[in-house]
């Protein structure tokens, strides 16, 4: 029993902080039709933007409760920077190619960001551990977290409803819906699609920056955590199905999960345990569990 | 050109080539016959990859023959006894090849990013299995003796040209085989599947089976390859399998385009040039560099390294624009 709610808890944990980054992957797909390996680089100069903010905001002696307000002034800076410059100022020169292609130039850019962060931020590794402690500890029967995990689930839960409601209740989301649907015809209609692109892909900057601010109090934050977001937010929204907020949750609960269930009671396969159950997902479902039917074109 | 020439023409230039290469390796400094050797071992598993993708799929799991053969070769000497260089190439095609057979049938169906996502999540699992299996040095991985070549015993001195000798035979025999099917029928038909895949079986030819021989193919040449690596090297790691091995495997099969046997160990030696000396000169941006360098060919060479001289296959123009392909 004391298990089971272990494998729970730390598998929810652990699905809240992929379910944020893996939103922002599946946001990007949906409107873009880019799958971003450079994802995970967004997620990690998030992380590190966030290190850096914390600790300026800590040394001119403002209060810790400050650390969570730098954090979000972190990611939003780094979309606002980011999100324009590599939409418009690359991403938009490939638009039409073939979607794996897309993929290798986001690979491209993958490297270079990577090496981008450690000319900025050198190798050593940064520790922000100071708003780890604000929300107090959880006790659960036997068991103690620390609550600023589960503020985590809470964040991510907010992402998920703010992306759904901006999508399906605000006119901007019918429209950027609108765009994902077809594109020629929407401009036809009189929208600036080149807009709505610009938008998703600072949303999905934000959404991968904010996944790594947040966590940055978590971890250390070091080169290399880019890669292992990547893969693992990719398996997620394969799992879910491309381009669907609920599959992004579904899988990212799965995989969640199923990394939790892993640890803890086969230890040995937690390094393969996702791609495993990834496997065993598009076996049955070759495109992922949310998708709508499409027509084979002739 | 007459079909007896199609035949004879790729095989003649190819022998021409080993030839040439093999005396001019003879002048060459050791450190770039070590270089041309894995060069020539990657070339051939983006190779295995240019049959796949000739019919349209990109995997980006071909770290998993490339590790697989590795591995084979590695464990060959002392699971089986064998010594020999060119049995340990063999054992690592037929390892990943048969591998290759296996998962063929069950990817045969999928497409585009699934297709590349399943590969890529069947290589990790191999990753993760090797990375744990402690009784073939885990994350460690293990060393190669260094085996001989066809009875040769190569000394300390000669091993570095003895094995570019074998990578150059090597590269000559698989380039040979693939100019040849490129342009047999299957191979025109792999072209075909990509321009639309369903004309092709109306026309009555099995999608299924072609994209999985195109995909054993890829095996057995991403096998040899990670053998050849594995000599060349005398050491191998589950890194071999890990989702970045596979990324650069497409990126020089991009690189190199899918119009010229040739142009994939151009891109190669000339990547392995690049990372060699980024390396040496700029240890802490020579990911940079990689990185623009591959974007600039996608912008402006969309079709490889190779369309710089060959004016064989004119490129259809796009079928439908992007909004009505991906318009959904």
């Amino acid at each position: 029993m004391e298990l089971l709610l272990t494998v729970l808890v730390d598998g929810l944990i652990y699905a809240a902080w992929l379910f944020i980054v893996a939103l922002g992957l599946t946001l990007v797909f949906g409107v873009l039709k880019i799958l971003n390996i450079a994802h995970g680089s967004f997620y990690a100069i998030g992380a590190y933007a966030a290190a850096s903010l914390v600790t300026w905001f800590t040394t001119i002696g403002l209060a810790p409760e400050w650390s969570l307000v730098a954090m979000l002034l972190a990611a939003a800076g780094v979309a606002a920077v980011l999100g324009p410059l590599l939409e418009r100022g690359l991403l938009r020169l490939f638009y039409g190619r073939d979607e794996v292609l897309l993929v290798l130039v986001t690979y491209a850019l993958f490297l270079m960001l990577e090496d981008g962060v450690k000319l900025i931020w050198g190798v050593d590794p940064y520790y922000v551990s100071e708003p780890y402690s604000l929300f107090g500890n959880v006790e659960m029967g036997p068991l103690f977290y620390v609550g600023y995990d589960f503020a985590l689930m809470g964040l991510a839960v907010i992402c998920g409803l703010g992306v759904w409601f901006g999508l399906n209740r605000t006119t901007l989301g019918k429209i950027v819906l609108a765009v994902i649907h077809n594109p020629e015809m929407s401009a036809s209609m009189g929208v600036n699609v080149n807009k709505v692109y610009v938008l998703a892909f600072i949303c999905g900057v934000f959404l991968a920056a904010l996944g790594g601010a947040f966590t940055a109090p978590q971890i250390s934050v070091q080169p290399g955590i880019s890669v292992g977001v990547i893969i693992l937010s990719f398996a997620v929204v394969i799992i879910g199905g491309l381009g669907s907020i609920e599959g992004a949750a579904v899988g990212a609960l799965i995989v969640g999960l199923s990394r939790a269930a892993a640890v803890h009671l086969v230890p040995d396969a937690e390094l393969f345990i996702v791609y495993l159950v990834m496997a065993a997902v598009l076996v049955f479902r070759p495109e992922g569990l949310f998708v709508r039917a499409q027509a084979r074109k002739i | 050109m007459s079909t007896r020439s199609a035949v004879l023409r790729p095989v003649l230039v190819a022998a021409i080539v080993v030839v040439a290469l093999a005396f001019a390796g003879m002048a060459l400094p050791k450190w770039f016959l070590f270089l041309a050797t894995m060069a020539i071992a990657h070339a051939t598993v983006a190779l295995g990859l240019i049959f796949m993708m000739r019919g349209g799929l990109v995997s980006f799991g071909q770290g998993l023959p490339f590790c697989l053969g590795a591995y084979a070769a590695g464990l060959g000497g002392p699971w089986l006894g064998l010594t020999d260089a060119v049995l340990l190439l063999l054992l690592g095609g037929l390892t990943a090849g048969a591998v290759a057979a296996v998962f063929g049938s069950l990817l045969a169906r999928y497409r585009g990013i699934f297709f590349a996502m399943l590969t890529l999540s069947l290589s990790m699992v191999l990753y993760g299995l090797l990375v744990k299996a402690t009784a073939i040095g885990g994350s460690d991985g293990l060393n190669l003796a260094r085996p001989s070549i066809l009875g040769y015993v190569p000394t300390t001195e000669t091993a570095d040209y003895a094995l570019y000798l074998l990578a150059v035979a090597t590269a000559g025999v698989l380039s040979a085989i693939a100019a040849l099917h490129f342009n047999s029928v299957r191979g025109l038909m792999s072209l075909a599947v990509k321009e639309n895949e369903l004309r092709v079986e109306y026309m009555g030819a099995s999608v299924r089976s072609l994209m999985a021989v195109n995909f054993i193919i890829a095996g057995v040449y991403g096998g040899i390859g990670g053998a050849l690596a594995a000599i060349a090297l005398g050491h191998i790691e589950p890194t071999f399998s890990y989702w970045t091995t596979s990324g650069e495997m497409v990126f020089l099969a991009i690189l190199a385009g899918q119009h010229s046997v040739v142009a994939v160990f151009l891109a190669s030696l000339i990547l392995e040039l690049v990372r060699s000396f980024a390396n040496l000169y700029f240890p802490e941006t020579w990911q940079l560099a990689l990185g623009a360098f591959l974007l600039v060919v996608i912008l402006f060479l969309p079709r490889g390294l190779g369309s710089l001289w060959h004016r064989g296959h004119k490129p259809a123009a796009p079928a439908t624009d992007a909004t009505t392909e991906t318009g959904r």
